[in-house]
């Protein structure tokens, strides 16, 4: 990988932008980049007495942590369970089926008649968002694993609890860190969309919404940027655990 | 290790039928009775597709017999079993745990402490001269390495029985050569029960005390041989080509009468 060819698509938007600016030469349309770094730069700043960019980020942030873990933890059970009895895999597939292809933000209207505005609103959607991902990447990793590594197990003993830990769960564990990436990602969409809901007052999502109806476009683009970068940020980690502890799935077959 | 029951194995007229969804069950064993010696390398011979390997799995516990009865030191098998070790062709190891983990499978499953395990696998780790390899991954061992990866781990538990479905199958004929030496080296350093499943009759000839050989479906007891060519054998020696070629006469003639 070379880092400075990565630089040259950027710079290239950063140079259009600049020239763009120049040429519409309104502030509330497209501000010059030097405005958004700006702002960037001075991230402790309270905007128009909603909180700081790093409050409200930091804010989001937590949404999704815990409506991620949350997701995790009903979904990696549940896929488990799924991957390894056909019975309850031809029981619920009808159900997974159905409510998979419903986009998150679908939800919205029925999560704010359970949950009304707030916080328990904002985490069902995270929830709902990253569940499938993590689901049906996990039923896939358990239904994967090698028939001859589980009759190894039993050979040397290993049944029930003790073949689920020492096999079938490392054994899956690479489909299913893929399916917590992809869940993620999806988390950290849902948080920004649902935080910009009516009624919601904090958050990044919100930040760059009340940014728009007080016409502050370069906390919108500094905003967006931000959701960006931790979009990419959190990513890496993902890929970067992958690398290291997985690299057996790759290097096996 | 007392003398009361000679034989380790018994396979007392063992059928296995599989329930087939369209058309007839299928047969794969039919009424095969053998008894195996305390210390007896028998190979299981035959052509793809004649019960072999399923012949195998019956021992090992893994299938259940149609009909008929396995028994292992005096007690009949009803399940896997901590007095037979399985090593598969392929494939079998974890490729998550360094060789040393992977050793150490079966002892950890059966609780065994932390440093008895380790005392154990740097035992056997020597035995099957994989000095220096204890930290490393499968993927970063050769075929052959891999298979001693396998044995080490089933010697490791000290069963009664070694069962080895084709484990040389996969790897290239010279290794393959060289695994079959090695492996008669730890067998007799050990003095284990081994079953071995090859569909050749070169590897048979070489590796075993005595040869099963199987027929086509449905599998049937095609014959019997005693390989009496002392150790270690030499494979271009007049004895053994006769040998090799009195066993594939057997089985053309066999397969003639059927």
């Amino acid at each position: 990988m070379r880092w400075y060819l990565k630089i040259i698509p950027l710079f290239f938007i950063l140079v259009v932008w600049e020239i763009a600016a120049l040429l519409i030469n309104n502030p509330f349309i497209l501000p010059h980049p030097a405005i958004v770094v700006s702002v960037l730069l001075a991230p402790t700043v309270d905007i128009l007495g909603s909180g700081s960019l790093i409050d409200n980020t930091f804010l989001s942030i937590w949404r999704v942590a815990l409506g991620f873990s949350l997701a995790v933890a009903c979904a990696v059970p549940a896929g488990i369970i799924i991957g390894k009895y056909r019975t309850v895999d031809e029981l619920l597939d009808p159900v997974v089926q159905l409510f998979r292809p419903i986009p998150p933000l679908a939800w919205v209207p029925l999560a704010l008649a359970w949950f009304k505005i707030g916080l328990a609103s904002i985490i069902f959607i995270i929830f709902i968002g990253s569940f499938f991902p993590i689901l049906i990447n996990t039923i896939d990793g358990v239904r994967r694993v090698n028939r001859t590594w589980l009759e190894t197990a039993e050979i040397y003993g290993a049944k029930g609890w003790k073949q689920l830990v020492y096999v079938i769960i490392p054994a899956a564990a690479p489909v299913i860190w893929t399916g917590l990436r992809v869940g993620f990602g999806v988390a950290w969409m849902c948080v920004v969309a649902a935080e910009m809901l009516p009624g919601t007052s904090s958050g990044i999502g919100y930040l760059i919404m009340y940014s728009y109806n007080w016409g502050q476009v370069p906390v919108i683009i500094a905003g967006m940027i931000i959701i960006g970068l931790i979009g990419i940020g959190v990513d890496m980690f993902f890929k970067g655990v992958e690398r290291k502890k997985f690299q057996w799935m790759e290097l096996s077959r | 290790m007392d003398g009361v029951e000679p034989m380790t194995v018994r396979i007392n007229n063992v059928g296995k039928t599989f329930p087939s969804r369209i058309g007839d069950p299928l047969v794969a064993l039919e009424d095969i009775s053998i008894e195996i010696e305390r210390g007896e390398f028998l190979c299981i011979l035959g052509p793809s597709g004649c019960g072999k390997t399923t012949l195998l799995r019956l021992v090992a516990g893994l299938d259940r017999p149609t009909s008929g009865e396995i028994i292992v030191e005096g007690k009949s098998v009803t399940g896997p079993d901590p007095r037979l070790a399985m090593i598969f062709q392929e494939y079998s190891l974890y490729p998550w745990r360094t060789v040393r983990g992977n050793i150490a499978f079966g002892l950890q499953m059966r609780g065994m402490s932390r440093e008895e395990r380790d005392e154990r696998v740097n035992h056997f780790i020597q035995l099957v001269g994989l000095e220096g390899f204890g930290d490393s991954y499968p993927y970063e061992l050769s075929g052959g390495m891999r298979q001693r990866v396998a044995v080490a781990r089933a010697l490791a538990t000290d069963p009664a029985v070694l069962l080895m479905d084709e484990p040389f199958g996969a790897l290239d004929a010279q290794t393959r050569n060289r695994m079959q030496k090695e492996l008669l080296l730890i067998w007799e350093k050990t003095k284990k029960t081994v079953i071995f499943v090859t569909h050749s009759v070169d590897e048979a000839v070489y590796i075993a005390d005595r040869i099963l050989v199987l027929s086509t479906r449905p599998g049937r007891v095609a014959g019997i041989y005693d390989i009496d060519i002392p150790r270690p054998r030499n494979r271009t020696s007049v004895e053994f080509a006769k040998i090799r070629r009195d066993v594939l006469e057997q089985i053309d003639r066999f397969e003639e009468r059927q």
